[in-house]
């Protein structure tokens, strides 16, 4: 398997981590940044520079013009209908926010119910709750199998007349397994309910297209996605914000304001109040910029044959449990060691320069319902190749060697 | 052997792998006259402690039960068994030079008055957690978990994070 050999574009990897050449298996919490973004980004804070949709001087009609063009390109990469679907938030956590926050709050009544699954990230659960104890609505769990996967008629099963959204992650930040959203998505719009996903752990690894899927809303993290921090995105369709309150009050979200009224901007303004992450959002579209350069079709192939090459030789090492083996998976690989913890194997192969994340991966409810306190948890990039995978395997038995 | 090499062999020593695997005083006790719950929130580590106090006020007996990493476990199963015959004070003591040990390797001499030299080296052997400071929680939940059992007016949950 011929590696993608793209560790050259990420500076990181210049350096060695306790003696040992840096193996980062940590994508998945968040992913290291190409120099591509790093330049953008200095390139923009040393020449393009300013607030934006406030000035008439060059400069802020620069940052405004990066800005914008950010938008374009984040839709074209999600393939969305409208620019004026894009939405940009602090992140993946922000963006079910806003939509617990506006949308939830304008559509929900006591007994309405959210159907979410039991591998959920912590980001699409506790929003929801937030919005249970406003409005009483109720959230209905769709449980996983011990396999992690979600089956869809376990979903199905969940819908009812009182279903107001499904939320659902796109792939499992724990486990790794790809939900069947297509048909989650047609199942639901068969019964009128909207369809939120969350692609936190999905744009990275697959080429995602919201109209394809004809998702409702679409959620994920610059970071993830080798973009900066501090900047995320939530696509929505258009007759669905148009129709959605604001979120927070501010400059940049008004058309006009005097202290008898005020008149809210159209989406996406809508839903920026105040000095965005101007910076980030031209960071993130140098990260897209980025991947699309590679292509989102030939990063999936990569990971894909390297998931499979990991799941192998480390599934195969005794003593190793893999968590997580549902038939559709991406990106992410989780084990459990025979009486080894997985924060003492973090340890160890740190030492070893190898990074991996160890707990729960803020998705508690996914650990209890496989009977599991925490997990190893490896998670690919397009810039892993074997040659990590084959270190990972040796820090491994040197754990097993230190606790013999 | 490389500086880390020599530290994880320090961290992870025989003393503190055998307790690890083989938790002493690993059982419940009942009833207890206190007991507390720790939880380590960032790993999911949680543990229960139970301790029965004799008629002259001293910890008669000391157990816990729970799930973590080696280090946590090694760590509760060393203190239950320091714990036994000593009054709450003395616990108190052995954990300010735990917790001092667990931050620097230079303790000021007077920590170590009055402790006995079989407890100090058991503290020392866990003291290499010092080179790792997300690990220091791991190590130190049981015995923040003995303070709070030891308070009689605290919360009887304590969370390291
Ligand atoms: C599936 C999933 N959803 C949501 C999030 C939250 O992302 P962020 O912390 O960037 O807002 C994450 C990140 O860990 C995730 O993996």
């Amino acid at each position: 398997m011929a590696g993608l050999e793209l560790k050259k574009d990420f500076p990181v990897f210049g350096q060695k981590i306790h003696g040992h050449p840096l193996v980062y298996l940590d994508s998945g919490a968040s992913a290291q940044k190409p120099r591509h973004v790093i330049d953008a980004l200095t390139r923009f804070y040393e020449t393009d520079y300013a607030n934006i949709h406030r000035g008439v001087h060059d400069l802020s009609m620069r940052a405004t013009d990066a800005y914008d063009r950010a938008r374009g390109v984040v839709q074209k990469f999600i393939g969305a209908a409208h620019e004026d679907e894009i939405i940009f938030t602090r992140g993946a956590t922000e963006s079910i926010n806003l939509v617990a926050a506006t949308w939830g709050h304008e559509n929900l009544r006591e007994g309405d119910e959210i159907v979410l699954t039991q591998l959920e990230h912590h980001a699409n659960i506790v929003p929801w709750q937030m919005l249970r104890a406003q409005t009483g609505c109720v959230l209905r769990v769709v449980p996983i199998q011990s396999n992690g996967d979600v089956l869809l008629e376990d979903v199905l099963a969940a819908l009812n007349a009182k279903t107001k959204l499904v939320s659902v992650a796109h792939v499992s930040n724990a486990l790794g397994t790809v939900l069947p959203v297509e048909e989650i998505i047609k199942a639901a719009h068969d019964k009128g309910i909207p369809v939120l996903l969350d692609g936190s752990q999905a744009v990275s690894h697959r080429s995602v297209d919201v109209q394809k899927l004809d998702a409702d809303f679409y959620v994920f993290s610059g970071h993830k996605i080798y973009g900066p921090t501090g900047i995320g995105v939530l696509y929505g369709k258009r007759a669905i914000l148009r129709d959605m309150p604001p979120y927070q009050g501010g400059g940049d979200m008004i058309a006009s304001v005097t202290f008898e009224e005020t008149i809210y901007q159209e989406p996406p303004m809508r839903f920026e109040a105040g000095t965005p992450p101007i910076a980030q959002v031209v960071g993130l579209a140098a990260a897209l910029d980025y991947v699309s350069s590679i292509g989102m079709d030939k990063i999936a192939a990569h990971e894909d044959a390297l998931l499979a090459y990991a799941t192998q030789v480390i599934g195969e090492m005794k003593g190793v449990r893999l968590i997580g083996t549902a038939p559709r998976k991406a990106g992410i690989l989780s084990f459990v060691m025979d009486g080894i913890h997985p924060h003492d194997i973090g340890t160890i192969l740190d030492s070893h320069g190898i990074a991996i994340r160890a707990g729960h991966h803020c998705a508690q409810p996914a650990m209890e319902a496989l009977g599991l306190a925490a997990t190893v948890r490896a998670s690919l990039g397009l810039y892993n190749d074997e040659a990590d995978i084959n270190a990972l395997a040796v820090g491994l038995f040197k754990v097993q060697g230190i606790f013999g | 052997m490389s500086e880390t090499d020599n530290d994880l062999r320090e961290l992870y020593q025989d003393m503190i792998l055998d307790h690890g695997k083989r938790p002493r005083n690993f059982h419940v006790i009942d009833p207890a006259d206190c007991e507390a719950v720790g939880h380590n929130p960032l790993c999911g580590d949680k543990l229960v402690l139970f301790l029965r106090v004799g008629e002259d006020g001293r910890i008669a007996d000391a157990a816990f039960q729970g799930t973590g990493c080696a280090i946590s476990v090694a760590s509760a199963s060393m203190m239950t068994e320091m714990l036994k015959g000593k009054t709450a004070a003395e616990a108190k003591k052995l954990w300010a030079y735990f917790e001092a040990v667990c931050k620097s390797n230079a303790t000021p001499a007077d920590m170590t008055e009055g402790l006995a030299e079989d407890d100090i080296d058991r503290l020392q052997a866990l003291s290499g957690v010092r080179h790792y400071p997300v690990r220091v929680k791991c190590a130190t939940l049981a015995w923040r978990t003995l303070e709070s059992a030891l308070d009689p007016k605290a919360v009887k949950k304590v969370a390291t994070e």
